[in-house]
């Protein structure tokens, strides 16, 4: 099944690629812009029948998000760690 | 390290190619044979093995090392930090008198590009539609400047700073005129652009430049005028491996210098011989200038750790450049719920799957 989806770019697509590619359901996963000046990326997701394509989509994004928030949580406690080089005069603000 | 863990986490330099130069971590690809064959998606061996390091921070630039995430998210982290994070820049230029040289058009887009310190979470953007400026989705500022001869300058002198008064235009001349809440909300951090000496343009004696700017919310996206960061880069951790002992005073100064400065260390062995060794590869260019050199070609191998990233990220002082990574994360975020909500509206609507 193919996912157009439409003002998204690389940024979604090819990390959403990555993780579609690391569920072991999924047999084949690919994303194509098929015109540079269309704001437009096909994402062609092939399963090997235990789940559909909709399922494996879905199940890529969560585990993206969950990705991104435990990234995001480990900068916030690394920086507020204050354990490298930082003038004395800058305030950790967010 | 095996051939098999060597292709699966290096990317290797050679004289005139480069190789292994995709991931292969998926399932179904390779196995390493150790017992750590299992290469699906889990979240614990993800929280286990994934590490930030930060090297250094002050207002402008942050450094830090992000290890064990793919290139493809690295990359996604790298461009939503360039082109995806809300700033305010100017938008509008209504020009009540431009009487120097620089064409209206010509100053507006100079104006645009320069950073505005403000928060843009707290504003909306600006709708097309409706074409209605409020406080909350418009900021406003002023210039007026304008030119005279300085009555107090000495007669020989020939420095236009001194001759004329307000000769130069710069971001110093632009004040904020606040609007609704905005006064109360940014009483502390005052609205103004991040640097007060970005010239704009020259003036002449009786010329002037008066204008209202109106500022709008936007993403690098649209205009690069929008994004929060100079730049945002990263590049992957450099690895030196010696494959043969490098010894002996001419041979050691030799392979030293085919590094920058500080990679290459030299220490004397249990021989008591002038034997290289690596000291901090972090700092080497990969330049390869080594594997032109055929003593040394087959005694090193140059490879690039594939999920080591060293980011640098230059902020324009509009945010803190760890405020940027931390946005970064949130539009990655947000970015992955709205396509969900997309999905459960398209399979609702019956289409057949």
């Amino acid at each position: 099944m193919t996912f157009v989806i439409r003002d998204e770019d690389h940024t979604l697509a090819n990390s959403l690629r990555w993780m579609l590619m690391k569920n072991p359901a999924v047999t084949f996963c690919g994303y194509s812009i098929p015109h540079p000046s269309e704001a437009k990326v096909n994402i062609r997701v092939q399963t090997d029948g235990s789940i559909t394509a909709v399922d494996a989509f879905d199940k890529g994004l969560c585990d993206l998000i969950d990705l991104t928030e435990h990234v995001k949580t480990t900068f916030v406690s690394k920086i507020e760690k204050l354990d490298y080089e930082v003038p004395d005069t800058m305030a950790i603000t967010w | 390290m095996s051939p098999t863990e060597l292709k699966r986490s290096r990317v290797q330099l050679h004289a005139d190619h480069v190789s292994n130069v995709s991931s292969m971590d998926f399932p179904g690809t390779v196995t390493t044979g150790d017992g750590d064959d299992d290469l699906s998606w889990s979240l614990d061996r993800f929280k286990q093995s994934f590490d930030i390091n930060i090297t250094s921070l002050d207002p402008m630039t942050l450094t830090f090392d992000m290890i064990n995430v793919d290139a493809s998210i690295a990359n996604a982290f790298r461009r939503i930090m360039i082109s995806e994070i809300p700033t305010l820049a100017i938008e509008r230029v209504y020009v009540a008198e431009n009487t120097g040289v620089m064409q209206d058009e010509v100053l507006a887009h100079r104006l645009g590009l320069i950073p505005i310190r403000a928060d843009a979470r707290l504003f909306e953007y600006f709708d097309p539609a409706s074409q209605t400026a409020t406080d909350l989705n418009t900021v406003v500022l002023n210039i007026d400047a304008r030119c005279e001869r300085n009555p107090a300058a000495p007669d020989d002198t020939v420095d236009p700073y001194q001759k004329y008064t307000h000769f130069a235009v710069t971001s110093a001349d632009m004040t904020w005129v606040p609007q609704g809440f905005q006064a109360e909300a940014f009483a502390v951090n005052p609205i103004e652009p991040v640097t007060r000496d970005i010239l704009i343009t020259k003036l002449r004696p009786g010329q002037a430049v008066k204008c209202e700017l109106h500022c709008q919310k936007g993403i690098g996206k649209s205009h690069a005028k929008w994004s929060p960061v100079a730049t945002a880069s990263y590049r992957l951790l450099p690895e030196i491996t010696l494959l043969q002992p490098i010894v002996g005073a001419a041979e050691t100064e030799a392979f030293r210098k085919c590094f920058p400065e500080g990679v290459i260390g030299v220490a004397k062995n249990a021989d008591g011989e002038p034997e290289a060794y690596v000291k901090n590869p972090r700092l080497d260019t990969m330049s390869r200038e080594v594997l032109r050199h055929p003593q040394f070609a087959d005694k090193v191998r140059l490879t690039r750790v594939r999920n080591h990233f060293l980011y640098t990220v230059e902020s324009t002082g509009i945010y803190d450049p760890h405020v940027i990574v931390a946005q970064a994360a949130d539009v990655l975020i947000e970015k992955c719920k709205a396509m969900r909500k997309a999905l459960v509206e398209v399979t609702q609507l019956g289409v057949e799957v």
